[in-house]
């Protein structure tokens, strides 16, 4: 038998992005084609390298590197094989060197800086680039310095509401308890985003590993996935990575030999984006309906069971790892103000460059849109984007100069969420996405609090009397007015924010909100 | 407590008339057994018990509340609260189409109108020959690829009305 190295390795992502575009017949079909004509070669199923418009991106593995084949139906398989795709040649889909394509190569990765690259069941090369050996540093230090370095990387969380996350962690680790708990928030159900999702299908391990690491840090022995459950890919690779784990001795009650225990398993959602919301998480943990909890008591002082708990995004917490791997201060070096380190940001909608992005903060969002993105899809002018999911702002094209940075948003009545980007081009009715914004938020409301749940619902009708031409100006004042109380009054960021689309659409693209026929009257809500 | 003791404890059973079969009234109860002892239970036996039997029925409730020591009321709460569970039997194959921002973006209002008028129903229902169930989701995490649908559980994207049609005549054929 040939010995692996031998062999020629061939890259197709089982990302389900790459999937959902037909990455499994093409992977099927290179299998085939090959026993065809007797070449042995090894398939290797890696995450995806975020150039989404480019998937299949089929990777062959050269002296001089990995060589892009993409988009790779299963259909342009056998005129690959013919053409010498497995030498690297020249090719109607070919990119040459992956690392090399501007848009790939132009990143900055930390967090991601595995995905894509390493078959992400494969521990042995998890470790073999770089994989484990933050949670060796963490093992040799003192919990207050794992908090200590976190704190000082400036890490921020990001699932949307940019926390501090050593402060966080130095309040669970100051909390005195027989049990604490490391939620790990992957219910990542703002649409535009999918960094989550990638990096636990594309790098499992990284996520278990900063979970480990919080742990250790705060005295927790216990950990929690709870992973949306419209993410089964990322399910099935999580699941098998923390068998691994389990399994290696690094998960469990002696990790790494250390005599620290940790434990972790993954919980799944049931499809209510309100879970999103930390305390809403945990009630859902907790086996309950997902109901906001008032604040205080803080999660970090009573959170899941009543016990302290860290509850941080996927990105936080895979982000630790390279921070103890490579000291607080290499992370802090990135970024701008008070947002320090990469955000990894997703170009989702009608963008002609789909992806994901990691770059430091500071870049600007014309930059991600033309650069990068390389405009709409459709070759149509980009009219608006939405940034931070179904709840952030719509903006205009005047504020496409707004560099990436959570306080330079915050300052043009917007938010940087999770790093999700649609983009609309100049067919978008932005009367009917203020609309569908107080619909999501009265389909999503969890109902604890008078303002979200009434409140979407009233605002839906006053917009829709609006569109029909009745009192507009009457319709206008009450729909501000309703934007205030939702701000001012909600429980929790889901009718907190409403107001950011709904406002951003109205006070931008007021020229959208005027009268229609009664034919293109939009529907109720779907329940 | 002696017999003649005036107080007496009325046990919570769950009722004696179930429409549940007696192989789902197992699964129901070994699904439970299963997870009981895990904190926070009540969300991986729903999860199993869909699973397993493709929704949850009503009388799948009280067994879970007497095994769990919950009342009705508070298991009931939880199913209707969550999206994803489903009190009635659905189609041979759930399509979970995307309703959100990134798939309106590239045509997902389009392809929702095509999907419920060739399939003939709306959102929540299920077609006449009980192939397909269609259901409303708010993001697939694949909003770079849309319009993505969720077939059972396999994530298609860039989802065009031929597409659409194609991927409903497959399931169709499926027993």
């Amino acid at each position: 038998m040939t010995s692996l190295c031998a062999r020629i390795r061939v890259y197709v992502p089982g990302d389900a992005a790459a999937v959902a575009v037909g990455a499994e017949d093409t992977a099927v079909a290179i299998a085939a084609e090959a026993a065809r004509r007797g070449i042995e070669l090894q398939l290797v199923r890696n995450g995806s390298r975020g150039m989404l418009w480019l998937e299949p991106l089929v990777e062959v593995e050269c002296a001089a590197g990995r060589v892009a084949y993409g988009p790779v139906g299963a259909e342009a398989v056998p005129g690959l094989f013919a053409a010498g795709f497995l030498e690297g040649t020249k090719h109607a889909l070919g990119h040459g060197l992956t690392a090399e394509i501007p848009y790939f190569k132009n990143q900055e990765r930390l967090t991601f800086a595995r995905v894509g690259l390493i078959d992400p069941s494969s521990l042995a090369e998890y470790r073999e680039h770089g994989g484990y050996r933050g949670l060796a540093n963490a093992l040799e230090m003192a919990p207050a310095a794992i908090v200590a370095a976190v704190t000082e990387s400036g890490l921020r969380g990001r699932g949307g509401a940019a926390f501090p996350a050593g402060i966080k962690w130095r309040t669970v680790l100051g909390a005195q308890s027989p049990q604490k708990y490391v939620v790990c928030n992957a219910d990542e159900g703002d649409s535009g985003t999918f960094s989550d999702r990638m990096i636990m299908e594309g790098d499992p391990f990284v996520l278990i590993e900063g979970m480990t690491i919080a742990g250790i840090a705060t005295g927790a022995a216990r950990g929690y996935i709870y992973l949306r459950c419209e993410y089964p890919d990322a399910h099935r690779v999580l699941d098998a990575a923390i068998a691994t784990a389990y399994a290696e001795g690094l998960l469990g009650a002696d990790i790494a030999g250390s005599g620290r225990a940790f434990d972790l398993e993954v919980r799944l959602g049931a499809g209510a984006y309100i879970c999103g919301e930390e305390t809403s998480l945990l009630e859902s943990l907790e086996g309950k309906r997902g109901q906001v909890r008032f604040k205080p008591p803080l999660p970090a002082i009573q959170g899941l069971f009543g016990r302290p708990t860290v509850i941080n995004n996927v990105i936080t917490l895979a982000s630790v790892p390279v921070i103890l791997d490579r000291g607080a201060e290499y992370y802090r070096h990135f970024g701008m103000g008070r947002s320090r380190g990469t955000l990894p940001i997703q170009l989702a909608g009608n963008v002609k460059h789909g992806g994901l992005v990691e770059r430091a903060f500071g870049l600007s969002l014309r930059e991600l849109l033309y650069d990068y993105g390389g405009g709409s899809l459709s070759g149509r002018p980009i009219r608006a984007v939405q940034v931070g999911g179904p709840l952030g702002a719509y903006l205009p094209e005047s504020q496409f100069d707004t560099k990436i940075d959570y306080e330079g948003f915050a300052d043009i009545k917007a938010m940087l969420g999770h790093g999700g980007i649609v983009v609309f081009d100049d067919r978008v009715d932005m009367a009917a996405q203020a609309r569908y914004a107080m619909e999501f938020c009265a389909v999503e409301s969890c109902g604890k609090c008078t303002p979200c749940r009434i409140g979407s619902t009233r605002g839906v009708e006053v917009i829709d009397r609006w569109l029909a031409d009745e009192n507009p100006q009457k319709q206008e004042a009450v729909l501000r007015d309703l934007c205030e109380t939702l701000t001012h009054g909600s429980l929790c960021a889901l009718g907190g924010l409403t107001a950011f689309p709904v406002l951003s659409a109205l006070n931008h693209f007021r020229e959208d909100f005027h009268a229609r026929t009664p034919v293109a009257a939009p529907r109720r809500p779907e329940g | 407590m002696s017999a003649t003791s005036p107080r007496r404890v009325i046990p919570i059973v769950p009722e004696r008339i179930s429409s549940l079969s007696a192989a789902e009234r197992g699964s129901v109860l070994d699904l439970c057994a299963r997870w009981k002892a895990a904190p926070g239970a009540l969300l991986p036996i729903l999860h199993a018990v869909q699973d397993a039997l493709g929704f949850v029925p009503a009388d799948a409730v009280p067994l879970i509340a007497a095994e769990l020591n919950l009342s009705r009321a508070e298991v009931h709460g939880v199913v209707s609260f969550y999206h994803y569970f489903r009190t009635t039997k659905p189609g041979r194959e759930v399509l979970h189409l995307c309703r959100a921002e990134a798939c309106q973006a590239v045509g997902a209002a389009l392809l929702e109108k095509h999907a419920q008028q060739t399939l003939g129903i709306g959102f929540h229902g299920t077609t006449a020959d009980g192939a397909i169930t269609l259901e409303p989701v708010y993001c697939l995490g694949n909003c770079a690829l849309g319009p993505s649908v969720l077939l059972g559980k396999r994530l298609v994207g860039r989802v065009t009305p031929e597409r659409f049609d194609a991927l409903v005549a497959l399931a169709r054929k499926r027993p």
